[in-house]
């Protein structure tokens, strides 16, 4: 929690909403987009799909951050969102014979509404008893998904193998450099769109809820549909990052959607900063590429050596990459004077 | 270039190969991963997460690979072993199989563990044309040569277990009243198909009921219940290890005496049978076609002392009585008997070819009598199996080695 509150008391808040709070400046913005576009034209194929599993990642994570970082609320459970968005796409495509395409924003409406319907039973939960409620439903998941009735549909334990999709109007491109574009086309505009949710009057009651839930309630903001909204929200995001990742991975099975995927997320939501979107990349590079660090430094000790650089991270940048841009931005302005 | 021409070139050199049949090629061939001076094998398993046991399975394929470098490397190549951690997680795997195919360029893809991971890049394997060899499961699908060619197993698939039992079953006791019990999921499933299968047309008479479970249930009692009250003879028990442990004590509680058929997933002694008890585990008829380490008769056995100097050597901090030691170790051997017989052709194709192509290989770590043998239509290495039957504290083999080819 304490971190959630120390967003709000760093900066005195004079807008409504500081800009910079929860984005970056123009120029940078710029910059690292103009990265993500050219990237990929100087690469192998296997660090393009790293690339698109690092923007899918990030769009899970940016949805967590909406939850908590934007209304104060805890999920552990964010991986069932993931894995329900996942099985709509691959469903719908394995079974339906939708484009892939079309099964996105689907994926996206159904999590909305798992989201906001789990919202509802979580609204008398709150802090470390909502992180619980959550952890069970990710905990529950990948059984339900392996569950007879459902198993026609699921393909079980089995789980079922999606056909990746080709560059469409014959495009000079591979099918991993056009997933590449075709996921970072979805998470700008997915990104853009929370950028200005966080900004808008819907954003304001997010806030307002999480720094003072009584408080916010006096001024008339509705307490129990913003938070669900809260819920449904991120899992409909969550929902099109899992619809990706199905088409990316090419596979959809519950042994991927498991509560390390839910922990993943939520630490990744941690080491980026909390409530600071583009931290969501950030903290989607780590959980991505330091596991494959921690291996290569040492096989049969990886997750020490991933809890070695974790507890470094966490004790030196207690709010993640949003704590570096800050100090960085600092240094900089200094630099101009 | 036409890959047409070459895979062309390539099949004819194969051709010619097999007419000759003296092994040697005038001229080298390589693919990607393969040199003069190396070969790169690439290997994914699970080292961290839940099922982080299998991973000494890996460990015990690097130490060997180890000794066979230090022995000079096949046909003068070392190898050179890449092992990547996928914690269990088919996205990871994924991720893991594409580094090694596109990122370290590895000849082939080694023993990758698990049914869902190797679901996961077995479309995306085959399709690149890389070799997805001697996959560390026991699902029948591997072995579908068609659809998958790039794709093979290696240990004795569910299906054909379960066959071996039927067999058995139809000559020693054709008047049979089968009681099964069977996890309900695809593992479960697979079992149960070979075991019909191996009846064959006398399945819908012999069968008295066949009952299933859900993984989440805290007990099967009332199931075991069920199937004495058919009065069953037989009870054939398709159970993962903490419900067979339920079955073999609920059996001895309720005095039901079945010929009692337990699948080999759950066959170990330590987390089984002695739960279960000893004294009601007596005549459970199982199969094996691994030595066991811990068994007195392999003590003085040429294969399991090799096995043991190997460990000494180059793996000594090894636990010898885990089963998988002797798997990681004959698995490697296998691999190395495929790539000697490459010769100097080391593309993926020939790995293939070559890897299709075993005859009789008998191995240290396989049981006495136990084969490996595969053709161009055959994918699933080991088929054999040697019935065991409890006694005392122990598995003891008795009959013959028993054979069952079962296809995805």
């Amino acid at each position: 929690m304490s971190a959630v509150e120390e967003v709000v008391t760093e900066a005195p808040a004079v807008e409504a909403v500081p800009k910079r709070a929860m984005t970056l400046g123009l120029g940078t913005s710029l910059v690292v987009l103009g990265a993500l576009v050219l990237a990929p034209l100087f690469v192998k194929n296997f660090i393009i799909f790293q690339m698109t599993m690092l923007l899918i990642y990030g769009l899970a994570v940016l949805a967590l951050n909406i939850l908590t970082g934007g209304s104060g609320q805890f999920s552990l459970g964010q991986s069932a969102f993931y894995a329900v968005g996942a099985y709509t796409s691959a469903i719908l495509m394995e079974h339906a014979g939708m484009n892939y395409a079309l099964t996105l924003p689907i994926a996206g409406l159904i999590c909305f509404a798992f989201g906001f319907a789990f919202g509802q039973p979580a609204l008398r939960l709150s802090g470390i008893y909502l992180a619980l409620a959550t952890f069970a439903l990710a905990v529950a998941m990948p059984q339900l998904l392996k569950l007879h009735f459902v198993e026609h549909w699921t393909g079980g334990v089995q789980g079922l193998v999606v056909t990746k999709p080709d560059a469409p109007f014959g495009l000079p491109m591979g099918q991993d450099m056009w997933l590449y574009y075709f996921t970072l086309v979805i998470t700008i505009g997915i990104y853009i769109a929370s950028v200005n949710l966080l900004r808008s009057r819907s954003g304001r009651a997010f806030m307002a809820i999480r720094d003072n839930e009584i408080a916010a309630s006096a001024m008339g903001v509705d307490v129990a549909l913003y938070k669900t909204l809260a819920f449904g929200v991120s899992a409909g995001i969550t929902g099109v990052a899992g619809g990706l990742g199905a088409i990316a991975v090419q596979f959809v099975a519950p042994d991927s959607y498991t509560i390390t995927l839910a922990i993943s997320l939520f630490l990744g939501m941690v080491v980026g900063g909390v409530g600071w979107l583009p931290g969501s990349i950030v903290g989607a590079a780590f959980i991505i590429f330091v596991p494959n660090i921690a291996e290569s430094i040492s096989k049969g000790l990886s997750g020490a050596v991933f809890g070695v650089l974790l507890f470094i991270v966490i004790f030196l940048v207690p709010h993640g990459a949003r704590q570096i841009a800050i100090v960085a931005q600092q240094v900089l302005s200094k630099f101009k004077k | 270039m036409s890959t047409i021409k070459k895979l062309a070139v390539v099949s004819a050199a194969f051709g010619l190969l097999a007419a000759s049949s003296s092994g040697v090629l005038a001229q080298k061939k390589y693919d990607s991963g393969a040199s003069d001076s190396e070969i790169k094998i690439g290997n994914i398993m699970p080292y961290s997460g839940p099922a982080s046991a299998y991973g000494v399975i890996a460990k015990t394929e690097e130490a060997y690979f180890r000794k066979v470098n230090a022995e000079g490397g096949i046909n003068g190549r070392k190898i050179n072993f890449i092992s990547y951690d996928d914690a269990y997680s088919p996205p990871k795997t994924v991720e893991q199989a594409r580094k090694l195919v596109e990122s370290d360029e590895a000849l082939i893809v080694f023993n990758p563990l698990g049914t869902p991971p190797n679901t996961a890049i077995q479309k995306y394997l085959n399709s690149k044309k890389v070799p997805q060899l001697f996959v560390a499961t026991g699902a029948t699908k591997w072995n579908d040569s068609k659809s998958f060619p790039w794709t093979m197993g290696w240990q004795p698939n569910y299906q054909s277990e379960t066959q071996i039992y039927a067999k058995y079953i139809l000559k020693e006791k054709p008047n049979a009243k089968i009681g099964i019990l069977y996890q309900n999921d695809d593992y479960g499933k697979d079992y149960l198909k070979g075991f019909k299968d191996g009846l064959g047309a006398k399945a819908a008479s012999m069968i008295v009921l066949e009952e299933s479970y859900e993984v989440s249930e805290p007990t099967i009692d009332s199931h075991i219940v069920k199937l004495k009250a058919t009065g069953a003879d037989v009870f054939v028990n398709i159970t993962t290890p903490k419900f067979a442990a339920q079955a073999i004590k609920k059996n001895a509680e309720l005095g039901w005496k079945p010929l009692h058929f337990l699948n080999s997933v759950s066959a170990s002694i330590g987390s089984v049978i002695k739960p279960a008890g000893f004294e009601n585990a007596q005549d459970i008829i199982s199969s094996q076609y691994l030595k066991d380490p811990a068994d007195a008769e392999f003590k003085n056995d040429a294969g399991m002392k090799a096995w043991n100097e190997f460990l000494d050597k180059y793996y000594p901090e090894a636990n010898r009585a885990d089963a998988f030691v002797v798997y990681g170790y004959t698995v490697a051997q296998t691999l190395e008997h495929v790539l000697k017989s490459c010769g100097d052709n080391l593309t993926r194709e020939n790995v293939m070819k070559q890897a299709a192509s075993i005859k009789d290989l008998e191995l240290g770590g396989l049981l006495p009598g136990i084969k490996i043998n595969t053709s161009a239509t055959d994918f699933a290495p080991i088929s054999q199996l040697q019935l065991v039957k409890f006694k005392g504290d122990t598995w003891e083999r008795f009959g013959e080695i028993l054979s069952s080819d079962a296809g995805g």
